[in-house]
């Protein structure tokens, strides 16, 4: 049996080695995708999706004349703009100072703790908030010494957008940190050596050292932020929002949940996901391009 | 080095320690809120008395929970769930992922079909297309559509076939001289040779598994067949986040179990904080693989 297998006979392994894939790809991913003809249809459930009586874009038009949709697209950019940038700003400033920690048990005390809650589900996390964000909550009692009155923080609707955002880039800026943190370890030490013989202050040192040292890591993590400017993170919001919070928390997945499989309007929440879908679908694939040209990287 | 020893370095440095330890505490917290909440005595957490230490020792959280079938049967869903989806999202990346990792030359299909799997990465169909989909395919109460609902996990489909084209390839070659077919040269050199990257994975498909809740609600006809974060979800957070007036709350509250709502969350955080240690061993190379490819 010493003999190399013929390239036609390898051909035929590799595509039984793929056949699992494939099908799991046609049937849980493909086929979804089929089922966007109902945003150009008045889907009747007696029909069938097929044979529903197409209208053209007039789901479309009548999405977009909707107060509410107005209302969510705004929302969603704004909150997930907001996360895109301040989830790396947070994480940058984060591990430009825990490079500063010179104990090193203690730096790895605090890396170690600080992702911690990235793994934590949003439902565990937000029962934690809600919970201490309550009337009688730690943060209640905390503004009630200097005089405050306590109220439910997540029912009000302007505070709504920055506790969502802020618990975000709580909950993430550990792990994102990390990137941050390797590309940090990847500069040269010899040239904060050198800086430091010429005498170049603490703050000159990372300016002119530091920044442009990871200036790549920054302009590829912004880049790629592009493709979510339309994820405003559902699972997050779904757990915390009331409909006390719909002006200023709905967003275009909490929405597209309400009107398609609690009030059944299947037509119009599919008209507006796929809205969501083909402006993410622009977004990625421009982010991708532009992470090729700024950064050289490529996903695949 | 040369250390600067100036007073303001030192205040710069005092400021930074507590600061991060701040933020550590911050991070620790929920666990240990939890866990407080978990151990009290029901009318402290009710009343918020709980903050920083448990208050009024009590383990009827614990006891009560014991009673509860339902939650056992949630926890049970999910471990199947996570149990199944890791090892059969695993092998079918594997197997996947290998004849990928080869060039159009050695693999014909190759290009085409990784032209599909990244579109399928960047397009979906949304929610509602989704779920009709599973409503045909009767995935309603069924553990196989919990696990499989999600599609092919293709971003860790292309993270492991990264890691596979970046093998040398005078392994194989050696292989092949020695007549290993493509099988023996998947699993007997090219899995061996990736633990790292798979243990990463791994860790994180078995923890995205766990985390879930949206799926498990949408594709459960009751409270049922829930996978634990839908149960906790829909009876602890929902109840929560409802909106109430001010009295209403002050209603809910007296009615509400706070102690027990949080032993459940805790007893939901421990598979989690017992994986950790793996995960922050391995998921360092994990990110940087996904994040910044050399």
């Amino acid at each position: 049996m010493n003999k190399r297998m013929s390239s036609l006979k390898l051909q035929t392994h590799y595509s039984i080695m793929v056949i699992p894939g494939v099908l799991w790809m046609i049937l849980f991913n493909i086929v979804p995708m089929t089922g966007v003809v109902m945003a150009f249809k008045n889907y009747n459930p007696g029909l069938g999706l097929w044979k529903s009586p197409g209208v053209g874009l007039e789901n479309f038009k009548y999405l977009f004349s909707m107060s509410d949709a107005q209302r969510v697209i705004i929302n969603t950019l704004i909150i997930a703009c907001s996360k895109v940038v301040l989830n790396i700003v947070i994480p940058l400033a984060f591990a430009l100072l825990l490079n500063e920690v010179t104990n090193m048990r203690y730096k790895k005390f605090v890396q170690t703790a600080v992702y911690l809650p990235h793994f934590l589900s949003w439902v565990i996390l937000a029962s934690v908030i809600l919970n201490i964000f309550s009337l009688d909550g730690i943060v209640n009692q905390i503004t009630g010494i200097f005089g405050g009155k306590p109220v439910i923080w997540f029912s009000m609707a302007s505070y709504f957008r920055q506790l969502v955002i802020g618990t975000d880039v709580w909950k993430e800026f550990g792990f994102n940190a990390v990137i941050f943190l390797a590309a940090l370890t990847g500069i040269n030490p010899n040239l904060y050596e050198a800086a430091t013989i010429d005498g170049c202050s603490k703050w000159k040192s990372i300016w002119y050292i530091t920044i442009p040292g990871i200036t790549g890591t920054i302009v590829l993590l912004g880049v790629l932020g592009l493709g979510n400017v339309l994820n405003a993170g559902f699972d997050q919001i779904y757990n915390l929002y009331n409909p006390m919070v719909y002006s200023t928390g709905d967003i275009l997945d909490t929405w597209v949940y309400r009107i398609g499989l609690v009030n059944l309007q299947f037509s119009l929440a599919t008209t507006a996901g796929l809205f969501k879908s083909a402006i993410s679908f622009i977004m990625i694939v421009v982010s991708y391009w532009a992470a090729y040209k700024l950064a050289d990287y490529k996903i695949f | 080095m040369v250390q600067s020893k100036t007073l303001g370095s030192k205040i710069f440095k005092v400021f930074l320690y507590i600061l991060m330890a701040v933020l550590t505490l911050s991070c620790l917290y929920p666990i240990w809120y939890a866990f407080c909440l978990s151990i009290s005595s029901k009318v402290a957490s009710n009343s918020g008395m709980v903050t920083l230490y448990p208050v009024g020792f009590s383990l009827r959280s614990y006891t009560e929970i014991m009673g509860d079938w339902k939650f056992f049967h949630s926890f049970w869903v999910s471990i199947q769930r996570a149990g199944l989806g890791t090892v059969v999202s695993m092998l079918v990346m594997i197997l996947m992922g290998y004849p990928l990792s080869k060039t159009k030359e050695q693999y014909k299909p190759r290009n085409i079909l990784m032209w599909v799997v990244i579109f399928c990465m960047v397009f979906n169909g949304g929610t509602i297309p989704w779920y009709m989909t599973m409503v045909n395919y009767k995935m309603i109460d069924n553990i196989w559509g919990l696990v499989l609902c999600g599609g092919l996990p293709v971003f860790n489909l292309i993270l492991i076939m990264n890691f596979f084209r970046n093998l040398p390839q005078d392994l194989e070659e050696a292989a092949v001289v020695d007549g290993a077919g493509p099988w023996k040269i998947l699993f007997g050199i090219v899995v061996p040779c990736s633990k790292p990257v798979l243990a990463t994975i791994v860790l994180f498909t078995s923890v995205g598994y766990w985390n879930e809740f949206f799926q498990g609600l949408v594709l459960s006809s009751g409270d049922k067949h829930y996978p634990l974060q839908t149960y906790i979800q829909q009876m602890v957070v929902n109840v929560q986040a409802a909106s109430m007036s001010p009295d209403q709350a002050k209603l809910m509250n007296e009615l509400s179990n706070k102690s027990l709502d949080a032993a459940k969350v805790f007893i939901a955080m421990i598979p989690m904080l017992v994986v950790y240690p793996f995960l922050q061993k391995y998921f360092v190379t994990g990110i940087m693989l996904g994040a910044v490819k050399e």
